[in-house]
């Protein structure tokens, strides 16, 4: 069956991972490669790193830091920050990237995602969203609205409809975040997901909100997310991948257990 | 003095992820489109993501086709992954022509490539579990049921049952790797499988080291 996935993110600015609380406070949390590694050996089953920098320097380093990770790291990885053209997606896979997360861009210029994904396939094309909840008005049924720029403006779009246009476009999987719930611990917005999990067949992972291992689960099954990103839940120490694999396959989910130490 | 495992480059990103893997398990690798050196190869490993009908139109720039079929003809340890084993192929629905015909694969192997019906998730994303159905050296010390690392919306349906080497559950059971012979493919990625991945590029290494290995393989 199927393994539900655990995949930690990584802020990466320049050549550093770093934390803190919406871009705010960062602190400096050691080198990329040592801590995909370290991840890799809990049973990550794939790695985000979320490039945060968004200048040229910052791009030239994350190039650097994708192929030492590419080098040392044998799970999948993901990157994305910054990402607007086939050059920099084919620089990135070719560094040893095994998929590109587009968020700003694709809103910006759909075709990018149906370039990226004729030039490179489907398989590595993901397309983040940063979703919303509207203000209820007359309607009772909830809806949500896709902002662009790491959530600062909103993009004028349902998220539902931008998804199945993701879709349509050749997108590979959607990485979902809800800012409703983003740094609350409070866990993700269920009808967000599932909504979107319902409105296209491509994987969706599932982002913002996690604060106690429930929550994972709640995603994975009320919300039909095939994978959650896991941010402060990890970082802050509350738990390892393990803690939360092991609570997932007591839960009845299907999960990779990370492999005995030699 | 040559026992390299040659990576054919065809056009493909993910190469460096390929030879890092097999450089971690000892092997000495060249990454290369040149017929020559392929033709000298000890082992081949054919990776491939991205377009069936792209992949087959750089082969063909390349001239690849034909040393590809001869090494495998001549019993040279060959490993298809991902995209590079459903090449291996007669064809694919992946870009149905004009007429209705299947895009032309390398037909080394009969059967075609297909894409998974409606209703399941596709692609087809992340770690499933590999159920060999005989023992092979290629799966050597893996037990059935390990995890591995997918992602593709196309599978394989081999002419001939046999040439299945294992199976994986997605809604049904789909061929997830194949052997004849000297011949090895897998659709999973083994260069992005952890320690499981590994293991089987180290099992390649092995056979490619000592062919003898596959005696009993027909």
């Amino acid at each position: 069956m199927l393994a539900k996935r655990i995949i930690p993110c990584l802020d990466v600015l320049g050549s550093r991972v770093v934390k803190g609380t919406r871009f705010l406070d960062l602190q400096d949390v050691g080198d990329p490669v040592e801590r995909a590694a370290y991840y890799d050996r809990q049973g990550a089953d794939e790695l985000v790193f979320l490039d945060i920098s968004a200048s040229v320097e910052g791009r030239n380093a994350i190039l650097d830091v994708v192929s030492r990770t590419a080098d040392a790291v044998f799970i999948p990885f993901t990157v994305g920050g910054g990402i607007d053209s086939v050059q920099f997606i084919g620089k990135l896979l070719q560094n040893g990237a095994d998929k590109v997360s587009i968020n700003t861009a694709a809103l910006k210029n759909p075709d990018l995602i149906k370039a990226g994904a004729d030039h490179f396939g489907s398989q590595c094309i993901v397309v983040a969203i940063d979703a919303r909840r509207r203000k209820a008005e007359r309607s009772s049924s909830s809806c949500w609205e896709v902002y662009s720029h790491g959530g600062r403006y909103p993009a004028g779009r349902d998220v539902i409809e931008w998804a199945v246009q993701v879709q349509e476009s050749g997108g590979g999987e959607i990485l979902l975040t809800s800012m409703d719930s983003d740094g609350t611990l409070s866990g993700y917005d269920l009808e967000l997901l599932s909504a979107v999990a319902g409105a296209v067949s491509i994987p969706v992972i599932a982002s913002g909100g996690a604060g106690k291992l429930e929550h994972l689960a709640e995603a994975l099954t009320v919300g039909r997310a095939h994978a959650v990103l896991a941010a402060s839940i990890l970082h802050f120490g509350a738990y390892t991948i393990a803690d939360i694999k092991q609570y997932l396959k007591r839960r009845g989910l299907p999960v990779r257990m990370p492999p005995a130490p030699a | 003095m040559n026992s390299k495992i040659v990576i054919v480059d065809s056009g493909s990103a993910n190469l460096r992820s390929i030879e890092k893997a097999l450089q971690k398990v000892g092997a000495e690798t060249a990454v290369t489109d040149n017929q020559s050196v392929i033709a000298q190869a000890k082992g081949i490993i054919f990776p491939g993501v991205g377009a069936f009908e792209q992949a087959m139109t750089i082969l063909k720039n390349k001239d690849l086709p034909i040393i590809l079929r001869e090494s495998i003809d001549a019993g040279i340890p060959f490993l298809g992954i991902c995209l590079g084993l459903q090449l291996l192929f007669t064809g694919s629905e992946e870009r149905k022509q004009a007429d209705g015909s299947f895009a032309q694969g390398l037909d080394v192997l009969a059967g075609q490539v297909k894409r998974f019906p409606p209703g399941l998730p596709v692609p087809h994303v992340g770690w499933n579990q590999v159920l060999p159905r005989r023992g092979h050296p290629l799966f050597a010390g893996i037990p059935s049921g390990t995890y591995f690392y997918f992602t593709h919306s196309y599978f394989v349906e081999p002419q001939e049952e046999k040439v299945t080497l294992s199976v994986t559950d997605y809604n049904n059971c789909f061929t997830s790797a194949v052997a004849e012979k000297n011949l090895m493919g897998v659709q999973f990625h083994p260069e992005k499988s952890g320690p499981a991945g590994l293991r089987l590029l180290n099992n390649f290494l092995n056979i490619v080291k000592d062919p003898s290995l596959l005696k009993g393989e027909g």
